[in-house]
């Protein structure tokens, strides 16, 4: 070899390595920083603050009439489909029922490979086989399975790498939240809140799948927050269990949000098991019902605030935990703002936990008000009478979005929706369902069909059981700034951008375009089947794309020619 | 497969049997007359082979407790039914809404039942009632007899209790689907529109109008729209007396749709 060709094989060495890189490594700075390159899409919720909100503004309220569906790609797995796509420099990764994984081609939808993982005969999951997407680190993909694994996947040929069991699926528990990559680590919680698992937080090493750390979300003996499991002498007739922390629920099923400069990632954490029968479980039931900082090396929990305290109502605070940088009375403010699946808006001081403001955003009834350090005054109604909201809450785990250029917090809501509650006593069996409900739904017409939530195109619930509504909030005192109703319930997500578009789906099946400012309706398509994803945005050869899923169909939208 | 003592017919007494333990029943259930007595006919059919008239024929069992070994609530009962029980002679039974309504209802009044007490209806005279001196085909629909105005019953007797079918007959409002809600629509150009609600998005409504003519309107388009909650069928708790109304409720709940 002479010394020219061995320059020029260096070179190519060198163009082949640079290009590389470029191509994907998505290492842990451009995690850091994914709000500052909005023409990709790198975490669940788009950046660490988890607002869903995008710098993109070549769509805007002026000419988003022009938006047109560029493409579509095509499940083959029927059911609800809620996963968040990533995009990383043209390639979209998302997940499809039961545990795939696609990269295909963001400006068209072709798909470059699919990865299937071969899921274990025990599954056990409450709501069907969900899976809410994926998280990046380097040239890696990670997904939570719904047999409670988590897998590395090779981004480019859709290999796997590793495959780590997290927890025990015969259990009850399972993976379906977006995994969240911090630095070196992969962070992600288990489902399984109907089956009385013992929740927890953990992360895992990048390279190797290696547990790092582990944060149990219900507190075993000797350790803080235990003593709000109080004892409880066995009693066969209400299956009063002195060590019902064991299966205390507190699963964590959407992903948590990360502040570097904190070095704290925030976690919401599920209902307390059994969901509806608080009886068997006397005291607070720390850490259910909660949002946990957790120091992000470590897992050590630095504080935490609990929304509802002994849960009654599968009041799950498993939403976004959305952070931002506000001004609260003249000072700058670390905030965390959070509407709450019990009906209540909050923000938070992120750093300490501080309780700074609780207001609900639709009618409750299950508290009257907070006490000075944020407590909720619980008001349970009495037998056979309605609580609002109702069992899915004034929200749910569908993504909220604040604009740092409104200042609005915009949140998805069921409005006018109540629920009968009661319990049952439930005996704890491995893998069953540990529910104890005996619930109602508040409109039923006695002895006729009750209007089930997982329907078809008809709207046979109507405005007498629940509507839906965008609402947009006022980030720093929970004003009802505007409102955006539906006739339908809404389990869609909230995408914003920096042009001030708010996009969203629901129940109906239509994907809107709304002025972020005022909720005027701008644009919309009827996509035929209910949205129940989070839109994302992202760019690719300097054409703005917006995506988002109704039924079985990926859909991505682009400004006409 | 344990048997009953019998004979090999499915036993429901082998789950839902042995009282004890499991807690008290959590009441909060009102059980209609009416689905009562459809559930004892139901029962004496069904089920009274094994577990015999009184619910006390099978070894250890007595169903008149009000105490079931594997079940607690009405969701309860109806899983064990539906499914029955591996190991045990409790097969799954196929029973519609109806009928499990029904035998859920009478299973926990079985103490308390009087079979004296309670109508039974007759099929066939309610059929004669409701396509004559009830008028009921001049809005209703069964098979292909009758108006399409007001919603199709060819499946009524599978989906509604017949506690549901006789509160209909008597108190219409009281059991009147929401998204069966009669409308009145005005268009910007006055043309007014009355009819049975179909569907209903944000943006558009689906209706039956009073010319059974399926209609889509788009909400933008419309002057003025209104959602009545009012059924516009009348009762027949003062025209109807009891007799005939245990007749019709004992023909709607033949109306299976198979």
């Amino acid at each position: 070899m002479t010394r020219r060709t061995t320059s020029v094989s260096l070179l190519l060495c060198l163009v082949v390595i640079v290009a590389y890189r470029v191509h994907a490594q998505v290492g842990s700075d451009r995690l850091l920083n994914a709000a500052k390159e909005p023409r990709n899409w790198l975490i669940y919720s788009g950046n660490y603050f988890s607002n869903r909100h995008s710098l993109l503004s070549q769509i805007t309220p002026a000419n988003a009439k022009n938006l047109e569906l560029k493409w579509m790609y095509q499940a083959a797995v029927a059911g609800n489909w809620q996963t968040s796509p990533l995009v990383v420099d043209g390639i979209m990764y998302l997940t499809q029922r039961p545990n795939d994984v696609v990269a295909l081609d963001a400006k068209t939808g072709r798909v470059f490979w699919i990865y299937r993982h071969r899921l274990a005969p025990t599954q056990i999951v409450c709501c069907g086989a969900n899976n809410r997407g994926l998280a990046i680190l380097g040239d890696t993909l990670f997904m939570g399975t719904l047999d409670a694994h988590l897998i590395a996947i090779d981004a480019r040929s859709g290999r796997p790498l590793w495959d780590t069991q997290v927890a025990d699926s015969k259990a009850g528990y399972s993976l379906t939240l977006a995994p969240l990559a911090v630095k070196d680590k992969v962070i992600v919680g288990v489902g399984g809140g109907e089956y009385g698992i013992r929740g927890f937080v953990a992360a895992f090493e990048a390279r190797t799948g290696k547990e790092a750390w582990r944060f149990s979300t219900i507190p075993g003996p000797g350790e803080a927050g235990f003593e709000t499991w109080a004892p409880c002498p066995p009693k066969t007739e209400t299956f009063c269990d002195s060590d019902a922390w064991k299966h205390g629920g507190g699963s964590i099923w959407v992903t948590g949000s990360f502040d570097p400069a904190l070095d704290l990632t925030y976690w919401g954490v599920g209902n307390a098991g059994p969901d509806w029968n608080a009886d068997q479980r006397p005291g607070d039931n720390l850490y259910t019902d909660s949002v946990v900082a957790l120091d992000a090396d470590t897992g050590r929990l630095k504080w935490h605030y609990q929304f509802t305290p002994h849960d009654r109502y599968d009041y799950d605070s498993v939403q976004i935990p959305v952070l931002a940088d506000l001004t609260w009375n003249g000072a700058p403010l670390k905030a965390m703002l959070w509407a709450n699946r019990n009906g209540n808006f909050y923000v938070l001081d992120r750093a300490t936990g501080k309780f700074l403001l609780g207001r609900p955003f639709v009618k409750v009834n299950w508290m009257s008000t907070f006490d000075g350090r944020g407590r909720p005054i619980q008001t349970p109604q009495p037998a056979g009478m309605p609580t609002w909201p109702g069992n899915q809450g004034g929200t749910n785990w569908y993504s909220p979005s604040y604009s740092p250029h409104t200042g609005f917090f915009y949140v998805p809501a069921w409005e006018n929706y109540a629920t009968i509650f009661g319990g049952t006593p439930v005996q704890y069996q491995e893998g069953r369902n540990f529910g104890g409900g005996a619930n109602r739904p508040y409109v039923a017409v006695p002895g006729a069909p009750s209007p089930g939530l997982r329907r078809g195109p008809i709207n046979n619930w109507t405005e007498a059981a629940a509507t839906g509504a965008v609402l947009a909030l006022d980030a720093k005192t929970g004003e009802l700034k505007w409102k955006f109703e539906m006739t339908d319930v809404t389990d869609s997500g909230i995408l914003t951008t920096a042009s001030d578009l708010l996009f969203t789906g629901g129940g109906e099946g239509y994907f809107q375009a709304l002025d972020a400012r005022t909720g005027a309706l701008l644009w919309k398509a009827s996509l035929g089947a209910q949205i129940v994803n989070g839109p994302i945005t992202y760019e690719v050869d300097g054409k703005q794309y917006v995506a988002t899923i109704s039924g079985l169909s990926l859909c991505a939208f682009a400004l006409r020619e | 497969m344990p048997r009953s003592r019998r004979g090999k017919r499915p036993v429901l007494s082998a789950v839902l049997g042995l009282s004890c333990i499991c807690g008290t029943f959590v009441a909060a259930q009102d059980y209609t007359p009416a689905d009562i007595a459809y559930g004892s006919r139901l029962y004496a059919a069904q089920c009274a082979t094994c577990h015999g008239a009184s619910g006390d024929s099978v070894g250890g069992v007595d169903l008149r407790s009000g105490k079931f070994r594997n079940a607690t609530t009405d969701q309860d009962l109806m899983s064990v039914i539906m499914n029955g029980v591996t190991g045990t002679g409790m097969q799954a039974f196929r029973f519609d809404a109806a009928e499990l309504a029904g035998i859920i209802a009478y299973l926990r009044s079985m103490n308390t039942f009087d079979a004296g007490s309670m109508r039974v209806g007759d099929a066939g005279r309610g059929r004669v009632l409701f396509e004559g001196k009830g008028a009921c085909t001049r809005c209703h629909r069964v098979g292909a007899q009758g108006a399409r105005v007001a919603p199709d019953l060819s499946d009524i007797g599978a989906i509604r209790s017949a506690g549901s079918l006789q509160r209909s007959l008597i108190d219409p409002n009281s059991q009147m689907m929401p998204i069966n809600r009669p409308v009145r629509a005005v268009t910007r150009d006055g043309n007014v529109i009355n009819g049975r609600r179909l569907n209903e998005d944000t943006y558009t409504v689906q209706l039956m109008d009073d010319q059974e003519r399926l209609v889509s309107l788009a909400k933008a388009d419309l002057r003025d729209y209104t959602i009545l909650q009012t059924s516009l069928m009348p009762s027949y708790k003062d025209t109807l007396g009891a007799d005939d109304l245990a007749d019709l409720v004992a023909y709607l709940l033949s109306l299976k749709g198979r």
